[in-house]
């Protein structure tokens, strides 16, 4: 029996590796074109050969990601902390906050392309996909209180900023960073939609813009080298706020626990 | 009924939940300042209820609840069945909390924080996370935390229900310890008869349904209770004539259905 973590490294690896040479032989066998099918090694060619256009692309896409996420963060969690002071306030904007949410993306975006500029379009289209896992996570966390815990802090006539900054924050912050986590996957979802939305129109400068426009120019290895950097940057975003997550509750949260050496 | 102004008194206090339930009814509860009282009754004879009642965390439904100092209610401290710690964070935040909440500053913080910790028997313990420490270490944080105010008045619901013999008994004696040394006013909530005669100055025996003062024994054994009293015919004496008016209250039991937890 082999360890299971080499087991977690090694049958991916394996299936990256298969994949790959079944995609290779396919392009070779067949003798397919770059223009129908790159093989994988003209697309990682491509990558090193584009990278000066492309690795500026995909700093403007993580740019916008980075400032949707971080006001979906703000956004999401400042409204919950709202929307749990008062009922009132509750029953007023939580539908609102969930008719946000169902609503395509991609529908919305060419409507804020008409009233924003591409960037903040671009923007918002990221803060609006991103937000609501945040609001409805955090609010979750918020009245998931201990009920004890509660009593006790009335007991001591705790303020309500007390209570909030003591109490309900900080025992809402598993969900919070559950919620984040999410958000991070969205905003980059969200920042793409509207590049592509946005399209030529746009001063489009991030990757998914290179995508379409690649693709107008019939440069599929293009296509492939930008699609692979944005999985990249997917896959990165998740392990980061994976591990902030870690970071913030290995001393008290089950899902964090750190065995015992 | 102690010559002394009590510290909390209820007259005629009842609860009926807003699901119809009476928990208490006609609960009448005196309790005298340095002592050490304990509500003894089966599971669901309001017995908690009335202890959050006394605490200010539940409003009684009937009756009067008189606190010494009327507005100015005497300082409280509350220990829950479970320890009830934030998880989050460490033994120190946790004690010392109640003086956070009161913005007391941090320099008077500390040393009353290492005197209480020292008290419980936490000491080299502030650093510790509370899924770090043992049901019973976690237990005497809470306890900890409750006496860090320096309570006139001490809420024990409870407290010990879910640890085992040996710690219950090692906290018992701890607990008894403390109550010399400071000599706050205890009221104890458990269904055991034989904690209740270990500890207590005063028993009062609940019946259910609703939840009701049921009789009134002092128990005069005088200190140290120890080892020694624990094993002792008289203590053997007291615990049957408790369990017999125990006995006496659940035979009073009316209603058969609904009912709550305690």
């Amino acid at each position: 029996m082999m360890d299971a973590h080499v087991l977690k490294i090694l049958l991916p690896a394996a299936t990256l590796t298969l994949g790959l040479a079944v995609w290779a032989a396919v392009v070779r066998v067949f003798e397919l074109p770059p223009y129908v099918l790159p093989s994988p090694w003209l697309v990682a060619a491509t990558l090193a050969t584009d990278w000066p256009l492309l690795g500026g692309a995909l700093a403007a896409t993580l740019l916008t990601t980075a400032e949707g996420f971080a006001l979906a963060a703000l956004g999401g969690v400042a409204l919950a902390v709202l929307l749990n002071q008062s009922r009132w306030v509750e029953y007023s904007l939580y539908p609102y906050a969930v008719i946000l949410q169902v609503t395509p993306i991609v529908a919305i975006a060419p409507l804020l392309l008409i009233y924003l500029s591409p960037q903040a379009a671009v923007l918002v289209c990221a803060w609006i996909v991103a937000f609501f896992p945040v609001l409805a996570n955090t609010t979750l966390g918020l009245n998931s209180v201990d009920r004890n815990l509660a009593a006790l802090f009335g007991l001591y006539r705790a303020s309500r900023l007390q209570i909030l900054w003591r109490l309900k924050l900080p025992s809402a912050l598993p969900q919070i960073l559950t919620g984040l986590r999410i958000a991070g996957g969205l905003s980059l979802i969200g920042a793409v939609v509207a590049e592509i939305a946005a399209g030529s129109a746009g001063a489009g400068s991030g990757l998914a813009y290179r995508i379409v426009e690649a693709g107008y120019r019939l440069n599929i290895p293009r296509m492939f080298a930008a699609l692979l950097l944005l999985s990249a940057a997917g896959v990165a975003i998740f392990f980061l706020l994976s591990w902030v997550s870690h970071l913030m509750l290995r001393h008290w949260h089950e899902s964090a626990w750190d065995a015992e050496p | 009924m102690p010559e002394q102004q009590p510290i909390v008194s209820l007259r005629g206090v009842g609860k009926t939940f807003d699901n119809g339930v009476a928990a208490l009814d006609g609960l009448d509860l005196t309790v005298a300042p340095g002592e050490f009282v304990t509500l003894l009754g089966a599971s669901g004879c309001g017995k908690s209820t009335a202890l959050r009642i006394v605490a200010g965390l539940t409003q009684p439904t009937r009756g009067v609840v008189d606190r010494a100092g009327g507005a100015a209610a005497p300082e409280i401290g509350f220990v829950f069945q479970e320890p009830t710690l934030m998880p989050w964070a460490s033994v120190a935040a946790n004690v010392a909390l109640p003086l956070r909440l009161k913005h007391v500053a941090e320099a008077q913080i500390a040393p009353r924080l290492n005197a209480v910790l020292a008290r419980v028997g936490l000491d080299g313990f502030a650093d510790a996370y509370p899924r770090e420490l043992s049901g019973g270490m976690k237990m005497r944080a809470s306890i900890a935390r409750a006496l860090i105010t320096e309570p006139a008045l001490l809420l024990m619901d409870e407290p010990f229900a879910a640890l085992d013999e040996i710690t219950r008994f090692r906290l018992n004696d701890d607990l008894l310890a403390l109550w010399q040394a400071l000599r706050p006013t205890i009221v104890f909530v458990t269904h055991s008869v034989f904690e209740s005669v270990y500890l207590s100055q005063r028993i009062v025996v609940m019946s259910r349904r609703p939840g009701r003062a049921h009789a009134g024994l002092a128990i005069d054994a005088p200190a140290p209770r120890d080892e020694a009293f624990r094993t002792s015919a008289t203590y053997a004496a007291l615990c049957r004539q408790v369990s017999q008016a125990l006995r006496e209250a659940m035979a009073e039991d009316v209603a058969v259905e609904g009912g709550r937890p305690s």
